[in-house]
């Protein structure tokens, strides 16, 4: 999924305009509020953070929060249409895709965010996420026993560890596990480590950012 | 006569046991600091490497700062890693060093920016050491770009070598690399510094049962230094770095650290010296450059071979 993570309530503050009078903040109810930065409790609590903090600054400024099951689809947003019209500023708690949508949807409308998206990634314990994939384009978890040497490794490389991994564990933090090894050990286990032994020429990057925004199309409903 | 690409290429060919050093670039703009280093080796080593913005601090370029030298009378190996530059930047810059007469390169992945002062900056690592040997190995002798496009002149004339850890666990993992590094052509290895005598002995016995001694010259790395706090320093922070306790305790003895740190260093090489398939050594003392010439004195290596 995509995970995020909400931002500060100053940095929050500090984007709001000074003549703000009614500000809408839109929860997320699928990725971000699986990963406790974008949902319905988030919403809540930072409308009360907001509140709270307008009335001692003595200003008049009326917060209300909705929480949608995706903002990144317009059939969940077309519900909080009314209620976004009627609004200064939308305070957008989705990934940087759904603050994007609503801008597409609502021109005109000042839609902030209020959550950084982080990675995508998995839970990894309570209350922890895990990077696991890049989003590149062009999946090559089959060659290297299912674990992401692009997404895990610090330096993204293909043809082994670098001389900084030692026990395991990363050269930038100690608190970061070796990309390398979790594949070493993991090819071990299934029996491929031969398959990790062949040169890899340099990745194909053109089907990741670098080559140019992407999109796609399904055929089903694009014919020819 | 064969035709040699380098003098380093020489030297280690025709069996001499060479002595490289390193050199950090300033971290301005005057070549005088280049000139003033140049003249403390002179003569005391066959080649010497001039680093690539290690540890990810910005210095005057591995190139410029090898040229330089270069005009001076001095061999180099420059160093390139795939840190800051992708492919096409890395293939141009290598292009350019063989046009100025720098044969010599050390392919590196590179330290990852976090170590440097520029955490915010954004990595390329789009070739990595092995990778960056292969656009070597294919450039100088199949004259095309790792894109398979040929070269419209003269293709580059690269001597060209890397960096293993001997040191690095799981050791079979590193081994993997290394074979990977020589599979695609890398010529020789300047290993990380050597401490731990015993892990070093181990590998080279791995190495020379796989025949990879016979495949790529190896250079033993050594690293002097003159303080218990610099050994611990490396101990704790430097990933990868193995130094046994008996080598602080030892230091530690001394009375005059300065001079232990010479014998230490110069032990190490008359050790390393004797390992079949060790074919030279690779002074690295940080920041204490200037002690090169004696260790290469001390330990028997002066002078040097003229060729």
């Amino acid at each position: 999924m995509i995970v995020g993570k909400l931002k500060d309530v100053d940095e929050i503050k500090d984007m709001l305009p000074e003549d703000l009078e009614s500000l809408f903040i839109i929860g997320c109810g699928t990725c971000v509020s699986v990963s406790l930065a974008g949902g319905e409790r988030e919403a809540k609590s930072l409308r009360d953070l907001l509140e709270l903090y307008f009335r001692s600054q003595g200003r008049d400024v009326k917060v209300n929060t909705a929480t949608i099951k995706r903002q990144c689809d317009d059939e969940f947003i077309d519900s909080e249409e009314l209620a976004i019209s009627e609004h200064d500023v939308v305070l957008s708690l989705a990934c940087g895709v759904g603050v994007q949508h609503l801008g597409i949807k609502h021109p005109g409308k000042m839609i902030l965010p209020g959550v950084n998206t982080t990675f995508y990634g998995r839970n990894s314990d309570v209350g922890e996420w895990e990077e696991m994939c890049l989003g590149c384009g062009d999946c090559i978890l089959d060659d290297f026993a299912g674990v992401c040497p692009v997404a895990r490794c610090s330096k993204s490389l293909i043809n082994g560890p670098c001389g900084g991994s030692q026990d395991g564990k990363c050269e930038v933090d100690d608190e970061i596990d070796c990309g390398w090894d979790l594949i070493y050990n993991r090819a071990k286990e299934i029996g491929q480590l031969d398959r990790l032994l062949s040169y890899e020429g340099p990745k194909d990057w053109s089907t990741a950012r670098d080559g140019g925004v992407r999109s796609h199309k399904n055929p089903e409903f694009f014919s020819e | 006569m064969a035709e040699y690409i380098s003098k380093l290429e020489q030297l280690l060919e025709e069996g001499e046991f060479v002595v490289c050093s390193e050199m950090g670039p300033p971290i301005g703009a005057d070549p005088e600091f280049i000139r003033k280093k140049c003249d403390d080796v002179k003569g005391y080593v066959d080649a010497v490497n001039i680093t690539d913005n290690q540890t990810a601090i910005i210095r005057m370029s591995s190139i410029a700062a090898a040229k330089i030298a270069m005009e001076e009378g001095l061999e180099m190996i420059i160093q390139i890693t795939g840190r800051d530059r992708n492919r096409i930047g890395i293939q141009s810059d290598l292009l350019g060093a063989s046009a100025l007469g720098l044969s010599n390169v050390l392919c590196l992945t590179g330290d990852h920016q976090c170590f440097g002062n520029d955490e915010d900056a954004k990595n390329v690592f789009d070739l990595d050491s092995v990778s960056i040997i292969k656009a070597c190995q294919q450039m100088t002798e199949e004259g095309r770009l790792i894109n398979g496009n040929e070269l419209k002149t003269e293709p580059p004339r690269l001597y060209y070598g890397g960096a293993h850890n001997p040191f690095a666990d799981p050791f079979e993992m590193h081994m993997m690399k290394l074979e990977k590094k020589i599979e695609a052509g890398m010529k020789f290895i300047q290993t990380q510094c050597i401490y731990n005598l015993e892990k070093f002995d181990y590998w080279m016995e791995e190495v020379r049962k796989r025949g990879l001694h016979e495949k790529c010259h190896i250079m033993a790395g050594i690293l002097p230094t003159r303080s218990v706090k610099a050994l611990r320093m490396m101990k704790k922070f430097v990933a990868g770095m193995d130094v046994p306790d008996y080598t602080i305790e030892r230091m530690e003895a001394a009375e005059d650290k300065k001079a232990e740190g010479v014998k230490m260093a110069v032990d190490i090489i008359n050790h390393v010296k004797e390992i079949e398939g060790v074919r030279g050594v690779h002074l690295m003392p940080v920041a204490w450059e200037e002690i090169t010439p004696v260790v290469v004195e001390k330990a028997n290596l002066y002078p040097r071979p003229e060729v």
